[in-house]
């Protein structure tokens, strides 16, 4: 294996010169699982209560003395092969293999009587654990460096300026193409106020009957058939939006009352996803509302108030953080929905008010610059990724607003 | 008659009219979001179950030697030489010869009866002769599809009068169609084959299958599987029994909790410029579909472990702690299996939802067309590396061609998604009901 790792032909050769290497660390810890137990015992003399430590924490401290520096090695040095493009892979190897021989052979060495072997194993065990959950940090720093990379590639090529300020969206695959987010903002925006326009009073409401009138029987019916929303796939609501609401709202409404021939459109996008979006509100103003304490409304119905004015003046603003909160969710949900434009709410840039009328969103463009034969160095293409940053700066703003709303009234009432 | 001598002032009508009002209000809410859940379920339903049926034609074919073999050596090479171009006449003379013998009428011309047959019956007859040249010379009994129009004709979705208007047939050929059902040379049956066919060309609808999408979501299942459940539920022990309360962990946890909520494009975008552009895994591979879903369901599945150890309660830590267990003992030997109903149930719930995700696949390339079914592993494109597409995303890919009877092919596609989300989550109801402990 004594070649440079030149092209990317040579990271699938790292990929399948893994698999020895990997091979012989497993049996290495097989090895070192039995050796370490025999050596424990014979350390003690044959008597295991001479021992701090089990032979069989010896022998696990041993395994993972084995097996987790070069996994340790092999992950980092698969990140530094890609950044660089060029490091030996025999040495490669050969760093993989030596680590794990070197933890064998001082694990092996320091099973003593009184060596703490349990104590050791826990600590590669911590470490194991302390590495799984900075997978999170790693998610959003490698979503926010991927995105801003290839953002910073796009602005070198076509004027910020331009891209928030210009009012025309038209891509050109040859080139002086016109690139204005402002219409698929528009779009994306647009469909959502008509989302929530129809799903916040329905899931407001749902939420109100289901917490304050309804009985345990409707509950335990009423409830779960809401969430049911919550658990069905977008590609099956974009399928509905396509094949039944569009269809509908046009033959119905659109083309009666003369506001257009397409079947996709602002309305139709927007009514499914608010459908989409009713259990997200109602189930989250349900456990908002809940967490009222009930005293308030004792008080109010003792005065005389009826249900629902103590509903109107008491319950629901005291709440009112809370389904602020819930509201915002949900609005970054309808932002970054994806499949239901797609297929429900069409593809042309337009700045228009007719709702019926067909208008695309920062999603759909995303979808749509990435898919098919892509050049990367292209603003044509580059430009999905600006549009991907700025979709998640909008969705983490809302999220991160609606998450301290929430918390902050949460607090008040505990 | 009045029975009560209560009478209410006109204020108090008004205020307890608004309360009926009210309550409506909120019923109708319910019933709304109830209706609109009845009316979604019912469309695709009722577009997609015809899917599952297709029609069939019982020809008795004549292998003719002097087509298929004209040398006669049946040599597997020579023949596999010939095309369907060859094969398809021979259909289209069984038909013929079927007609004539029941005595039924046929105005068409050759082309227009053979249009009858779906281009992939030829094909089907290929494969079968490929696979024992000995069939050649002799008359063979086939169950061969009929085209895309005739089995919607069956199903309804294609009338005498919208077929005056349609190039791809005729009346005419639908009441030969309509004549060879009633003696039942044509056939409409349960497909079995829908699930277990490859996606097929944009002609022949009839012959598109589920197989490879199939296929290809159980491997991302899997991936998802293997890597998603361990480092979630290592990082939330972390998080939960391990982890002072610092400002890092702080971090880490706000970080979880705003991961659950980014949108699943952006995961998209992630996949496409580390996966593909940064390591270059292959494109639409099921590995690299996996790795994305991963990313997506790590957030669920830490928020659901992380409920279910806290539910726990202390006195099992203590008591571990308390005969002698160092604190890794007392997580990995009691907390762990008492919440394992709960982290399991979070974990099917997660794969369900990373089940049904469609957007982030179409950035990695999953659109493509794949008509071969991708092995789990090869030597050149490593595991799980072959191009294959998912369930969700052939749903995608049907709805955009034209011919409308992929409209029906996607939705029964829908259902067939929806079957395996109801079997998974019945699973984790089922776990949690059957496992779940009150302390």
């Amino acid at each position: 294996m004594r070649r440079t790792l030149q092209s990317n032909e040579d990271l699938d050769t790292i990929m399948l010169s893994l698999t020895t290497p990997l091979l012989i660390i497993l049996a290495l810890a097989v090895i070192g699982f039995f050796l370490a137990k025999s050596r424990a015992l014979q350390v003690a003399g044959g008597d295991i209560r001479g021992l701090v430590s089990l032979p069989s924490q010896h022998a696990l401290n041993t395994v993972l003395a084995t097996i987790v520096p070069p996994l340790a090695a092999i992950f980092l040095i698969s990140l530094y092969v890609r950044i660089t493009d060029g490091t030996g892979s025999w040495f490669f190897t050969l760093v993989v293999i030596g680590l794990a021989v070197t933890g064998l052979a001082l694990s092996l060495i320091s099973i003593k009587q009184e060596s703490r072997a349990r104590t050791y194993a826990e600590r590669w065990i911590l470490g194991l654990l302390i590495f799984a959950s900075t997978i999170a940090i790693m998610t959003t720093v490698g979503i926010v460096f991927s995105m801003l990379f290839e953002t910073f590639n796009f602005f070198g090529q076509y004027d910020w300026r331009d891209f928030f300020l210009s009012t025309n969206w038209s891509p050109n695959f040859r080139g002086n193409s016109d690139l204005g987010i402002i219409p698929l903002l528009w779009g994306t925006l647009y469909i959502s106020f008509i989302a929530l326009a129809f799903a916040v009073p329905i899931g407001l409401f749902a939420a109100i009957y289901l917490s304050e009138y309804a009985g345990p029987r409707m509950r335990s019916i009423a409830k779960p058939a809401i969430e049911v929303l919550a658990g069905i796939p977008t590609i099956v609501y974009g399928l509905f939006a396509l094949i039944t609401v569009g269809p509908f709202l046009r033959d119905y409404f659109a083309s009666p009352m003369g506001f257009g021939e397409s079947a996709s459109s602002v309305m139709t996008a927007g009514l499914v996803m608010g459908v989409m979006l009713i259990p997200f509100v109602s189930s989250l103003s349900d456990d908002i509302i809940n967490a009222v304490p009930q005293a308030m409304r004792d008080g109010s119905l003792g005065l005389g108030a009826t249900k629902s004015e103590t509903i109107r003046q008491v319950v629901v603003p005291a709440a009112l953080p809370g389904i602020v909160g819930a509201i915002l969710l949900a609005a970054s949900r309808a932002i970054g929905e994806t499949m239901i434009v797609v297929l429900g709410a069409g593809a042309a840039a337009r700045l228009s008010l007719n709702p019926f009328e067909a208008m695309t969103t920062v999603t759909v463009k995303i979808v749509s610059q990435l898919t098919g034969d892509t050049d990367f160095a292209s603003p044509e293409t580059l430009v999905a990724f600006a549009l991907g940053l700025t979709l998640f700066v909008i969705t983490l703003g809302l999220n991160v607003f609606a998450l301290y709303i929430v918390r902050k009234y949460r607090e008040q009432y505990e | 008659m009045k029975t009560s001598l209560l009478k209410l002032d006109t204020r108090t009508k008004k205020r307890n009219a608004a309360e009926a009002r009210f309550k409506a209000y909120g019923l109708t809410a319910i019933i709304i979001a109830m209706l609109a859940l009845l009316i979604l379920l019912t469309s695709v339903l009722g577009n997609g179950l015809s899917s599952f049926r297709q029609t069939f034609i019982t020809l008795n074919v004549e292998l003719v030697e002097d087509k298929l073999d004209k040398s006669g050596v049946r040599d597997l090479e020579v023949m596999s030489k010939v095309t369907t171009i060859s094969y398809a006449p021979l259909l289209r003379d069984a038909l013929i010869a079927e007609l004539d013998e029941r005595g039924i009428e046929n105005p068409l011309s050759n082309r227009d009866l053979g249009d009858m047959i779906s281009k992939e019956a030829a094909a089907t007859v290929r494969n079968r002769v490929l696979a024992n040249l000995d069939l050649v010379g002799q008359t063979i009994t086939f169950d061969v599809l009929a085209s895309g129009r005739i089995d919607a004709f069956f199903k309804g979705d294609v009338t005498m009068e919208s077929a005056v208007l349609d190039s791809n047939t005729s009346p005419e050929a639908l009441t030969i169609a309509q004549q060879l059902a009633d003696v039942g040379v044509i056939e409409t049956k349960f497909n079995w084959n829908f699930f277990v066919w490859p996606d097929a060309s944009v002609q022949r609808p009839e012959a598109a299958g589920l197989g490879v999408a199939i296929l290809g979501s159980l491997y991302m299942m899997i991936v998802v599987l293997v890597l998603a459940l361990p480092i979630g539920v290592a990082s939330s022990i972390y998080l939960e029994e391990f982890a002072p309360k610092n400002r890092w962990t702080d971090l880490i946890e706000v970080n979880i909790s705003n991961l659950a909520a980014v949108p699943s494009i952006v995961y998209g975008i992630l996949g496409l410029a580390i996966f593909i552009n940064f390591m270059e895994f292959n494109q639409s591979s099921p590995l690299v579909g996996g790795l994305v879903l991963t990313l997506m369901t790590l957030p669920t599945i830490i928020i659901s472990t992380r409920a279910a150890l806290k539910s726990v309660p202390p006195s099992i830590r203590d008591a571990a702690l308390g005969v002698g267990a160092s604190k890794m003992q007392s997580v990995f030997h009691h907390v762990l299996p008492l919440a394992a109903p709960g982290i399991l149930t979070g974990t099917i719930i997660g794969l369900a939802q990373a089940l049904g995700e469609t957007a982030p696949l179409l950035l990695i390339g999953m659109v493509a067309f794949v008509r071969e079914y991708p092995a789990a592993y090869t030597p050149e494109a490593g595991l799980f590396g072959e191009a294959s597409t998912a369930l969700p995303v052939q749903v995608f890919n049907w709805t955009q061609r034209s011919d409308p009877a992929f409209v029906e092919r996607a939705s029964g596609a829908i259902i067939t998604l929806l079957v395996f989300l109801l079997i998974m989550n019945a699973v984790a109801i089922y776990l949690r009901r059957r496992f779940e402990r009150r302390w």
